[in-house]
């Protein structure tokens, strides 16, 4: 056992005091899903609220306690002149920068149109196009400026968004680890939907942190947390082409969803795309 | 039969509609049993509550890469192999809280221990899963005969190790990716077994091989397997022993790894491998983890966990100047070196069984037992061509 009484004492102070880290929540191009996974730690988030200030999170709180923040949590991508230039300054606002889920880690399905005529969608899609003012790309947050940590997901594992926070206040290294998620799918048991139904899983290239959901339902990864540490997607792509008799067009799809703007997956669906487009 | 017997009494007949008695006098003794189940789309070792769950009438076909289950033309149990799971799971948990405790005044409270393990009966583990527990029984600690080997001391392990009961199931038909053959592991148990099975057309064949197999045999009230009996079991194993799907010629591995580490196979393997660790999730001797503190901003406590981990991960070598192993090839090297070569100076035993399991579970379908095949032909060759040579130069 050890004694800890300057631990304690300094514990009790700060808990008179009250000097709880300042927390924001940004919102950029993005559905509001990753924001949400924060108001659904239903059975935490009064203690979030105890360790915490929450300083500025316009969905959950009027109240606006002005900057400099300890930690901002970023939700979304640059898709607008002025988010390219609101981005600069919550940077300058904020300690500690996280983006939280795939919008901001690689651009989010918005970033699709990446690959296309900005000027064309705004043509067909909008009544009044001139209203419309965007950039021709949208980006991930990291693509501006620096960020301290970034969380996969779309949207984010609630679990994981707790554990990062709570592991930030206790200034520990977070739990969040990068492998693939057949990893976390056969630890828990699931079988495999690729070996044992010749389901186009992703699983074996996407970062773990979901816990293996769609396979849990018998149902293929489709990479929500984008690329895992070192992916092997050309040994995947050519798998499921030759193996599963899957198109490049098929594979391009497959890799251009949710994290299609973020290395290595952009390079496996272009590299598909071109295939397709040669046969 | 009576208890006060040998461990090694004379081979008895259960029949098959007699298999929920078994399964009763097992739950009696205080076991939870364990049995192949149908779970979606494979078998897995999985608690039952009575026989009726077992899986019947399944058959499977495996290959590097490719795992099925489909319905059999006969209600028989143990037609088919290993799925992914094995007894693994149960002995080594995948996710196993170690300890929590909080912070008080004086210093650290003991909120909660490593849960107790349950007493398990296994019924239907294939030798080369057997031999597998051996191995791990030789990482984690476990008392045989008074004397215990081990690396380390796993409690948990020797605690599940120690008040499980086993139930072998001799193969009678091998998998596509099975090759205990070529290890001697497999298709028949010889030893470590409480009670070990040869399924027959409406009976099981029974051998006792521990006290506490004897006791179950006892209670059973079996009658003794007849000539024909024994003869047909002799002959299911030895004709499962002719058809495993693959082999591996086992002499000399240790020296061939050894001596070929920057060999071409190794960049070839690594540009196919995935890196996704899936081979050493399903494999019965893998007994990697990691261990992560955390604590909850609820409670205030702080918990400690152990969790399977693969040296297939980019984490697993990380030290200060980066990971040990920064290319895939190079764990893929690693991990076939470690099981084929290295288990032999650590642990005086081969760290792979035969069961086949990291190539059906391979989703890109890697088959190393040909790749180690191709580089044992070329060595040989080399050798024959540098025999010829010599002998041209002295004649």
């Amino acid at each position: 056992m050890m004694s800890t009484p300057s631990t304690t004492s300094a514990q009790e102070t700060n808990a008179a005091t009250a000097v709880r880290p300042k927390l924001a929540v940004y919102k950029f191009s993005s559905c509001d899903g990753c924001q949400l996974s924060l108001l659904n730690l239903e059975d935490e988030l009064l203690a979030l609220a105890n360790a915490v200030e929450i300083a500025f999170f316009l969905e959950a709180r009027r109240a606006v306690v002005p900057p400099p923040y300890d930690v901002g949590l970023v939700e979304g991508s640059i898709s607008t002149p002025e988010e390219a230039e609101r981005i600069q300054q919550v940077r300058r606002d904020c300690r500690t920068l996280i983006t939280i889920g795939a919008c901001a880690t690689s651009g989010g399905i918005q970033a699709l149109k990446n690959w296309g005529d900005t000027e064309e969608f705004v043509r067909y899609v909008y009544a009044h196009p001139e209203y419309i003012d965007t950039l021709d790309t949208a980006t991930p947050i990291a693509a501006h400026v620096f960020v301290d940590f970034e969380l996969r997901g779309c949207p984010v594992n609630e679990r994981q968004l707790l554990e990062l926070i709570t592991a930030h206040l206790a200034g520990r290294r977070p739990n969040i680890p990068s492998h693939s998620v057949c990893i976390e799918c056969k630890r828990k048991g699931y079988p495999c939907v690729l070996v044992s139904q010749a389901e186009p899983c992703l699983g074996p290239v996407t970062h773990a942190g979901c816990g293996a959901l769609c396979p849990s339902c018998s149902r293929a990864c489709y990479g929500c947390f984008g690329p895992m540490e070192h992916p092997n997607v050309e040994s995947l792509g050519s798998w499921l082409n030759e193996r599963q008799a899957r198109g490049h067009r098929e594979l391009s799809h497959m890799f251009r969803s949710f994290n299609g703007y973020l290395e290595p997956f952009k390079q496996a669906s272009e590299s598909h795309e071109r295939r397709a487009n040669q046969v | 039969m009576n208890a006060s017997r040998p461990g090694m009494v004379e081979p008895q007949i259960l029949p098959k509609d007699r298999l929920p008695e078994l399964i009763r006098i097992l739950q009696e003794q205080g076991y939870q049993v364990v049995a192949p189940v149908e779970e979606g789309s494979v078998l897995a070792m999985r608690p039952v509550s009575d026989a009726g769950e077992i899986a019947c009438g399944i058959e499977d076909t495996q290959a590097p890469g490719h795992y099925r289950i489909l319905d059999g033309p006969a209600p028989t149990y143990f037609d088919n192999v290993v799925g992914p799971d094995g007894p693994k799971r149960y002995f080594f948990p995948p996710h196993l809280p170690l300890f929590s405790f909080s912070v008080d005044d004086d210093g650290f409270v003991l909120e909660q221990v490593a849960p107790e393990p349950p007493r398990l009966a296994f019924l239907g583990v294939r030798p080369c899963d057997l031999s597998a527990i051996r191995v791990q029984d030789r990482v984690f600690g476990h008392e045989d005969n008074g004397q215990v080997f081990r690396c380390e001391s796993e409690t948990y392990y020797m605690r599940a190790r120690e008040a499980a009961l086993i139930i072998v199931v001799n193969c009678t038909r091998p998998g596509g990716s099975c090759f205990c053959g070529s290890w001697g592991t497999g298709p028949e148990a010889t030893e470590g077994f409480d009670l070990s099975l040869t399924e027959l057309r409406g009976s099981f064949l029974v051998r006792a091989g521990s006290s506490s197999g004897v006791s179950v045999l006892d209670a059973l009230s079996t009658e003794p397997a007849t000539e024909a009996e024994r003869e047909l079991a002799y002959l299911k194993v030895l004709r499962a022993r002719e058809h495993m799907g693959r082999v591996l010629k086992t002499d000399g591995l240790g020296e061939l790894l050894r001596n070929n580490p920057e060999h071409q196979i190794w960049q070839e393997i690594g540009d196919r491998c995935l890196g996704c660790g899936n081979c050493t999730m399903v494999c019965p001797t893998c007994f990697c983890s990691t261990v992560t503190d955390s604590n909850d901003l609820v409670t205030g406590n702080v918990t400690r966990t152990r969790e399977w981990e693969s040296c297939f991960t980019h984490q697993f070598s990380y030290v200060t100047s980066g990971p040990v192993r920064a290319s895939i090839s190079s764990r893929y090297r690693h991990w076939l070196r470690h099981k084929l070569s290295g288990w032999w100076e650590q642990f005086d035993m081969s760290g792979c069984v035969g069961c086949g399991r990291c190539l059906t579970w391979c989703p890109v379908a890697i088959d190393w037992t040909q790749d180690i095949a191709q580089l044992q032909r070329e060595v040989e060759s080399r050798e024959a061509q540098r025999v010829s040579s010599t002998l041209e130069a002295t004649s």
